[in-house]
């Protein structure tokens, strides 16, 4: 017995030990993981073009890249483009949203309402979004508001679909749940309905972000004077690659930010879900 | 006092699921409902609750017909069904959101220790095992006080061991308000049990086909020869309502001081 227990206690204490050197480790292991693959590559080009291997000159070197992002930061273009095209996005993924949210919840909560308006919003979902350009610049003019109407476009339809389509699935018995205690219909929604749908609506929030940056790429094309869509045109017809790439990078990092944003704020109010991770606790 | 007059199903499919169902149960007894799939226990507990409505007769507790949930019966079902985003305590509480929150949090608190999980008041749903979960289930429906407590199969889904432990802690908590339990089971052990009388259903279409009195003083030794008669009356009557063919030597008249 007491042979047992000498042999055991050193194992109890290394296994304890263990996880809290590898918490620490991991922190820094997990994220930096990610980075690894894009930082090779861009070193590997680096490199190529610095050897004279390649001249770059159709697809610039990395270092090239952010000279001309630290130059168009030095003369405020930079930020005036950012400012613009964060503006659009903005405008066009706040009403988006709010529109998405409120027709998706009414068609999901109402059958009746489902029946009405899900087909026809169904139709105009399978018109490729772009095809409204002509026309939005026909009705609103070349100007912002044609603009923010076809992000928003972009945008509502996958928020629609993910906040109708999670209401549609939310477990009966959990619903019945809310009917024994006897809730009132805004408290079915509000107390069962919300919080049952979150975990789908943040995915289609981060959908519909995602769309909103594809579109206000596809907006600043149809002629603008500012935003870093007219960097990307401007970098073509004057032959510039280092700005395309800029603006491009600029366009991954705000991507990216935005979407973690979206991550960030939600994350408190799913530590509740008791999903699947794979890879572990995050 | 709960009376259920001729109360019957028959679902839009055509599905003729309970056929004049007639008891009468006085206030604090406790009713369990057994009998082969099919018979429409569920259907029978499932329009108590006012969850569906019934398709001919009425249910009347204290003379207030029910045709939606009401505020004097609470439902157990086969799983916890917890809300899955609140703790343990907020789950508790979901049924007392009327009264102020410093009274809600007290009378969540005693439900918590009476259940024996005030050290997971904070916890998730999902952190609990199986048998936490029914328990905290069993204080969401307890806690404000109803006068009928329906269980729909409510430990079925149980090992053995976990069972036995709720059933007799069911009946402790059942001691301090004494709620009338209608319980349905697929389980004679935990209808003799538990229950002050067994109805025993028959299916196709389910309808009331025996009662049998359970006058055993409790605690109930799960093991004494009375028990175990009990048990085999139970057993004769559902095997009976499945229409299986009884053992003449079926000894359970012999042994009948309940009947």
């Amino acid at each position: 017995m007491a042979m047992t227990l000498d042999t055991t206690a050193p194992d109890v204490a290394e296994t304890r030990e263990k996880p809290a050197s590898n918490r620490r480790w991991q922190r820094f292991a997990r994220p930096a993981l990610g980075v690894v693959l894009p930082l090779t590559l861009a070193l590997a080009w680096e490199l190529a073009v610095w050897s004279g291997w390649s001249n770059g000159r159709l697809v610039p070197p990395p270092s090239r890249v952010f000279t001309t992002i630290m130059e168009l930061a030095r003369t405020g273009e930079l930020s005036r483009h950012i400012t613009t095209t964060l503006s659009r996005v903005t405008a066009g993924f706040g009403l988006g949203v709010v529109a998405g949210t409120l027709l998706g919840a009414i068609s999901g909560y109402w059958g009746i309402a489902r029946q009405l308006l899900d087909p026809t919003i169904q139709a105009l979902r399978a018109i490729p979004s772009i095809a409204w350009v002509p026309l939005f610049i026909l009705w609103l003019g070349i100007f912002e508001t044609s603009k923010v109407a076809l992000i928003a476009v972009g945008v509502f339809f996958p928020v629609y679909l993910g906040v109708m389509g999670a209401i549609l699935s939310v477990d009966r018995k959990i619903v019945e749940v809310g009917r024994t205690f006897r809730l009132s219909g805004p408290a079915m929604i509000r107390r069962i309905l919300l919080p049952a749908v979150l975990p789908a609506y943040v995915v289609a929030l981060r959908v519909g972000l995602g769309l909103g940056w594809m579109f206000v790429v596809a907006a600043e094309f149809m002629g603008a004077s500012e935003g870093l869509g007219y960097l990307l045109i401007d970098g073509q017809q004057l032959g510039k690659p280092a700005q395309i790439l800029a603006a491009i990078t600029i366009f991954a990092l705000l991507g990216k930010t935005t979407d973690w944003l979206i991550e960030l704020i939600t994350t408190p109010l799913l530590r509740w879900q008791d999903a699947f991770r794979p890879g572990g606790e995050a | 006092m709960l009376a259920l007059d001729k109360v019957g199903k028959t679902y839009p499919n055509g599905v003729h699921a309970l056929e004049r169902f007639s008891a009468a149960i006085p206030q604090g007894e406790i009713v369990a409902i057994i009998g082969g799939s099919g018979c429409g226990k569920s259907t029978l507990l499932r329009a108590v609750a006012g969850l569906d409505r019934a398709s001919t007769g009425s249910i009347r507790i204290d003379n207030i017909d029910i045709t939606a949930p009401h505020e004097k019966i609470g439902i157990i079902f086969q799983e916890p069904r917890l809300l899955p985003w609140l703790s343990v305590a907020d789950n508790i509480g979901f049924g007392l959101s009327d009264l102020p929150a410093a009274t809600r949090r007290e009378k969540v608190a005693q439900a918590l220790a009476r259940v024996g999980l005030s050290d997971k008041a904070k916890a998730w749903p999902r952190e609990l095992s199986g048998g936490q979960a029914q328990r905290v289930a069993i204080a969401r429906a307890l806690v404000p006080q109803p006068e009928v407590l329906l269980l729909d199969e409510p430990f079925s889904a149980l090992d053995a061991f976990t069972r036995r432990d709720l059933q007799d802690h069911l009946l402790d908590l059942w001691a301090d308000t004494r709620p009338t339990l209608i319980l349905v089971t697929h389980d004679v052990d935990e209808a003799v049990v538990l229950a002050d009388r067994v109805l025993v259903m028959r299916p196709r279409p389910g309808r009331l086909f025996a009662e049998i009195q359970v006058n055993l003083a409790r605690p109930r030794d799960r093991a004494s020869p009375l028990f175990e008669a009990v048990k085999r009356r139970v057993l004769t009557a559902l095997d009976r309502s499945l229409d299986r063919n009884v053992p003449d030597s079926a000894p359970a008249e012999t042994v009948g001081a309940w009947w």
